[in-house]
């Protein structure tokens, strides 16, 4: 039943996460993890692609079983599909990158309450065809994984002086301790939402006068 | 076919019978658990084997020159051999030579934001903490992590007397053999750390001293 437009209808769904309804920067989805783990660009990275997981997977289930699972209790199942995955990625980090799995800590079993995992399930994977759903959540998943990434660069070149862990400045830089403390989070969130929207409505401006 | 179908109107929606949801939840919670227990049963040895060498790494970089340990159980106040640790356990570190290196000693308490698990060498003849190494750390960034990324706080504990009690001091202001010098802008986890050690040496200076009355023969420093 592959239609001729499946494949620019699975782009759209895709490309959209990554940009126009980026989870973090448009939606403003997941914060608690966003703000909590992003001190460092590894963590971002580590977190955004343990999210990616269990979003991909957890969405895939869903929409293969969106006809077979009753209405009134889909919440309570697509909870218990979400929460098999977190605990399978647990397990999995602390078997085989203990390392990364002492840094994310608590924050991992939180991702089952991850308020975008839940949200596609509901508002997507349980409407759509699996290939919808996989592109939709990898889409979601990769977005999400940027804006952690961004928020963690940022916030460790600034408090820590360093890149992925690399010296950046040298002995001489006194790092700015506020961006890798709470604060600092919400300083570079708010900083990158800014800047979000200030490309939004300019784009919105460029279109609507058409030179 | 069923795919292409996006939307159910809600009229048509027959409300599904107990039986049907219960079924579902109940056959939901069972292959979950399944998976479940399969990825525990086959991460478990994993997890566990890296905790293990995490822990004997730690017993070789706190108590310098040791090749291999034993781990001691403490019971009814007496330390005896076994063969895993507990617990209340600690490890006696032994040298090519079949010397005693020290003590390996675990402790905790609570930080600035969590609890900090410390590993400490303890050399049971000179009465000093010859080698220290965090193991549980969720301290600020930045600040309170510098309980181990220090190296002039870490050096505090190459040879830091634990009598008649270890006490923290100003930065820069240590003379006396038992003295800590604090990290400016970390006391609170400079102050656990030292308050750890105190209370950790208050539990196991005795019966470390009673096992090696009764075991004489490791005491070659």
């Amino acid at each position: 039943m592959a239609d001729s437009n499946d494949s620019p209808v699975m782009g759209k769904e895709f490309l959209k996460g990554l940009w126009k309804e980026n989870p973090v920067f448009v939606a403003v989805l997941g914060m608690c993890p966003s703000l909590a783990v992003t001190n460092s660009a590894i963590n971002g990275i580590a977190m955004g692609l343990a999210s990616t997981f269990v979003l991909i997977g957890s969405c895939a289930l869903v929409s293969l079983l969106r006809n077979v699972i009753p209405k009134p209790v889909r919440i309570t199942t697509y909870i218990v599909i979400i929460a098999t995955f977190v605990t399978a990625v647990d397990f999995t980090l602390e078997a085989f990158l203990p390392a990364i799995h002492k840094e994310l800590g608590a924050f991992i079993a939180l991702i089952v309450v991850n308020c975008l995992i839940l949200g596609r399930q509901e508002a997507f994977a349980s409407k759509h065809p699996i290939g919808l759903a996989v592109a939709d959540a990898t889409g979601m998943g990769l977005g999400f994984t940027f804006a952690l990434l961004s928020l963690g660069g940022i916030r460790e070149v600034l408090g820590n002086g360093s890149l992925f862990g690399i010296d950046l400045f040298g002995a001489g830089y006194e790092p700015w301790i506020i961006m890798i403390l709470p604060p600092g989070g919400f300083f570079t969130l708010g900083f990158l939402l800014l800047i979000f929207s200030w490309v939004e409505q300019r784009r919105k401006l460029r279109t609507q006068q058409p030179s | 076919m069923s795919e292409q179908q996006t939307h159910i109107d809600p009229e048509q929606e027959v409300e599904p019978s107990s039986f049907k949801l219960i079924g579902t939840l109940s056959f939901a919670g069972f292959v979950s658990g399944l998976i479940l227990v399969s990825v525990y049963l086959f991460t478990k040895p994993i997890i566990e084997q890296n905790k293990a060498d995490a822990m004997r790494e730690a017993i070789f970089t706190v108590l310098p020159g040791t090749t291999t340990f034993k781990t001691l159980v403490l019971e009814n106040g007496e330390l005896t051999e076994a063969d895993k640790a507990g617990e209340e356990s600690v490890f006696l570190g032994l040298n090519d030579q079949n010397a005693m290196t020290g003590f390996a000693i675990s402790g905790k308490e609570s930080g600035f934001q969590d609890i900090i698990g410390v590993l400490y060498g303890y050399d049971a003849v000179n009465r000093r903490i010859i080698g220290y190494q965090v193991l549980d750390c969720k301290e600020t960034p930045g600040l309170g992590d510098k309980i181990f990324k220090n190296t002039a706080f870490v050096a505090n504990f190459t040879a830091l007397a634990v009598e008649p009690e270890i006490v923290l001091v100003k930065n820069g202001a240590k003379q006396q053999p038992n003295e800590v010098d604090a990290i400016t802008g970390a006391t609170i986890s400079s102050k656990t750390v030292v308050k750890l050690l105190n209370r950790s040496m208050e539990k196991w200076k005795a019966p470390i001293d009673r096992y090696l009355t009764a075991n004489p023969s490791p005491v070659n420093p």
